[in-house]
């Protein structure tokens, strides 16, 4: 970790020094354990702060379409660096004026399963490529990176940034991953009435507070749907519908552009399997559209953003 | 006020008692969250080990979603709105920390001025018992004793219980947390040697919170001062504008009002809503005082340390209990936001 840490301070530092950007957008050490926060950082003391490590779990590429006027560089891992393709896509942001510090990633980590394996409060966490040590008032623990991955980063297909301008390491080997979707196929396999079930106590908790939506780099519209008032298409209540509408709703306007960054997760407090939603759906695109996968290129044409005057479906001519 | 003895061993006995005139409820595990919710059997209760709800308590008093009238499209009473305030049964809520029982008593001042008494807090804020746990082991979040509050502070309480390894020791601190206690038969008179466990155990905890808050400069500031002062910028930049803070936060207490219609009937709604929303400042005219995201997070550390305090008699709408802290999805501090403000 310290290797890409050091880089990615050195390459920052030139970047600001040669004048060819206004910030660097990283991360650096939050205030508490298992946390980081954004760095916006313009000058070398706060270059100086940047760090990288399995807390980076923050997507950066949700900050860039309110830093359009400025020239950025960007730390990003693959998903980010796919969710960065989908935002110059849609034209949201000019490539020109980014610089974008590729992360070959190994995986960010799940504060849960990590409180889960601390006897009490985690006050420091260090970690190495392959090993994590958790520290608290009268323990020390140790055990291997591995076991304390994301659910999304251990199905991640693509560690290494799809486009960049550097790499701060070598990239790393891509994961031979089995049975991505299983839930997901073992949910497609119940009845429609236990699938309702599931989903109600999936989103029982929710508390729409809209972390993951606003955590989301896909989520950039000016006004969300469920902040129109006229019409209102959506209830403002705790009520299972409003609340899931809101969520499927989202999770459709996600179809085709999801990157599985696990930004969402991250960010709700009420810790909801989001993915559960989102998986599907990417699921369903990869099936209907060869295999498509979001942000693998800026050539691509994105399945749903796209429409042929000789398309077979019917429903649209 | 009287001090009380509750054996652990008898906390089944304790309940049962307790749960003849009054729905018992107290901290227990829902999936990962901790939560309070009604106990049916006393082994669901999660004490030992315990540090704080998930969510603040403050639902039970303020739901996230709160009927409030019904009406209907037609007939003789045809939108005439009626009263949807329903009595609930007398509660005992256990366990509750200190720092959530000092967010109530500062959100009675909120809920009551000179003109106007919110009868949907009142009523069930009158109808429960709030039987408060000191907390032995204070977070590394934890900051209560720089607002006004204490590890083991009694403000909203009814009763103080402090964990003494094997026992409780009840202290009462109204005429209801009395009232509760008086007849319940499993509890013995407390000795001089709980009375002074209590005390240190009390002075320990206190002295594990770190990082004492200096809020004096806040207080002298004039508000343009702080409202102006330029590291909002900066403290605004990686926020999301979600609404987790806000709603986490036992004294946050901002809501939205909403007709709901299905058919011939509706409903007028209650529901949180956050200052973090662009929409709970839009007007209908199409301007909004707060557009951008500095505002609103300047709204909300203003609020709470400054504007709160000018109009509460000092009160201070934050009562340290660090939720924000923990859940904030980039680590907005409030303690840091703090500093720059007193600076």
């Amino acid at each position: 970790m310290q290797n890409r840490t050091d880089k990615i301070k050195e390459i920052a530092k030139r970047l600001l020094d040669d004048d060819k950007v206004d910030l660097v957008l990283g991360h650096r050490k939050g205030t508490i354990s298992l946390k980081n926060t954004p760095a916006f950082a313009y000058n070398k003391d706060e270059v100086e702060e940047l760090l990288w490590d399995g807390n980076c779990r923050s997507n950066l590429a949700t900050f860039l379409p309110r830093l359009k006027d400025k020239r950025v560089a960007v730390v990003a891992q693959g998903c980010v660096s796919r969710n960065i393709v989908g935002l110059i896509i849609e034209k949201q942001i000019p490539r020109e004026n980014l610089y974008i510090i590729g992360v070959p990633c190994i995986g960010m980590l799940d504060p849960n399963i990590l409180r889960e394996k601390a006897p009490g409060e985690i006050l420091e966490t260090k970690e190495d490529e392959t090993k994590i040590i958790l520290k608290g008032s009268g323990f020390e623990t140790s055990f291997e990176r591995e076991e304390a991955l994301r659910d999304n980063c251990k199905l991640c297909l693509h560690r290494n940034p799809t486009l960049f301008d550097e790499l701060v390491v070598d990239e790393v080997k891509e994961q031979d991953v089995s049975g991505r979707y299983d839930d997901i196929i073992a949910l497609e396999n119940k009845k429609p009435e236990e699938r309702t079930t599931y989903f109600d106590e999936l989103l029982s908790s929710c508390i729409r507070c809209y972390a993951c939506r606003d955590a989301c780099p896909l989520c950039y519209c000016p006004v969300c749907f469920v902040d129109e008032s006229n019409p209102q298409w959506c209830g403002k209540s705790t009520d299972p519908r409003d609340v899931l509408n809101y969520h499927i709703l989202r999770a459709f306007h996600c179809a085709g552009r999801c990157t599985e960054c696990g930004a969402c997760e991250d960010a709700c407090p009420m810790d909801i399997k989001i993915r559960m939603l989102t998986g599907k759906i990417e699921k369903d695109i990869q099936e209907n559209y060869d295999g498509y996968e979001a942000g693998m290129s800026l050539d691509a044409e994105p399945p749903l953003a796209t429409f042929k005057p000789d398309d077979p479906q019917q429903f649209i001519k | 006020m009287a001090e009380m003895i509750l054996k652990k061993q008898d906390m089944a006995a304790f309940t049962a008692e307790i749960n003849k005139g009054y729905e018992f409820f107290g901290p227990v595990k829902n999936g990962k969250q901790l939560e309070i919710a009604r106990i049916n059997d006393v082994s669901d209760m999660v004490l030992e080990g315990y540090r704080n709800t998930n969510m603040s308590p403050k639902n039970y008093f303020f739901p996230q979603s709160e009927e409030l009238m019904a009406f209907k499209k037609y007939g003789d009473d045809a939108n005439i709105y009626k009263d949807s305030l329903k009595e609930i049964a007398q509660r005992v809520i256990f366990g509750i920390r200190p720092c959530d029982a000092k967010a109530f008593s500062v959100l009675d001042k909120i809920f009551k001025n000179d003109q106007f008494i919110d009868n949907y807090w009142f009523s069930k804020r009158e109808k429960s018992v709030m039987i408060g746990l000191g907390c032995n082991m204070p977070c590394s979040t934890c900051f209560c004793t720089s607002v006004n509050s204490h590890p083991f502070g009694e403000a909203g309480l009814d009763v103080l219980a402090t964990d003494l390894d094997d026992r409780y020791l009840l202290k009462t601190l109204t005429k209801k947390g009395e009232d509760i206690l008086s007849g319940v038969s499993c509890l013995e008179a407390a000795n001089d040697d709980d009375l002074s466990s209590a005390k240190s155990l009390s002075e320990k905890a206190a002295s594990e919170i770190s990082g004492n808050l200096e809020l004096k400069n806040i207080d002298q500031k004039a508000v343009l001062d702080l409202f102006n002062a330029d590291f909002w910028e900066r403290v605004q930049e990686p926020c999301l504008n979600c609404g987790t803070c806000t709603y986490v936060c036992p004294t946050c207490h901002c809501f939205d009002i909403q007709d709901e219609v299905f058919k011939d009937e509706g409903i007028r709604v209650r529901n949180w809503d956050s200052c973090m929303s662009w929409l709970f400042t839009m007007h209908g005219s199409g301007h909004n005082p707060r557009p951008g995201k500095k505002e609103r997070v300047r709204q909300r550390f203003m609020h709470k340390f400054k504007y709160i305090p000018i109009k509460r008699d000092g009160e201070i709408g934050c009562v340290g209990c660090g939720r924000c802290i923990q859940m904030c999805p980039v680590n907005i501090d409030v303690r840091e936001v703090v500093k720059l403000m007193n600076s």
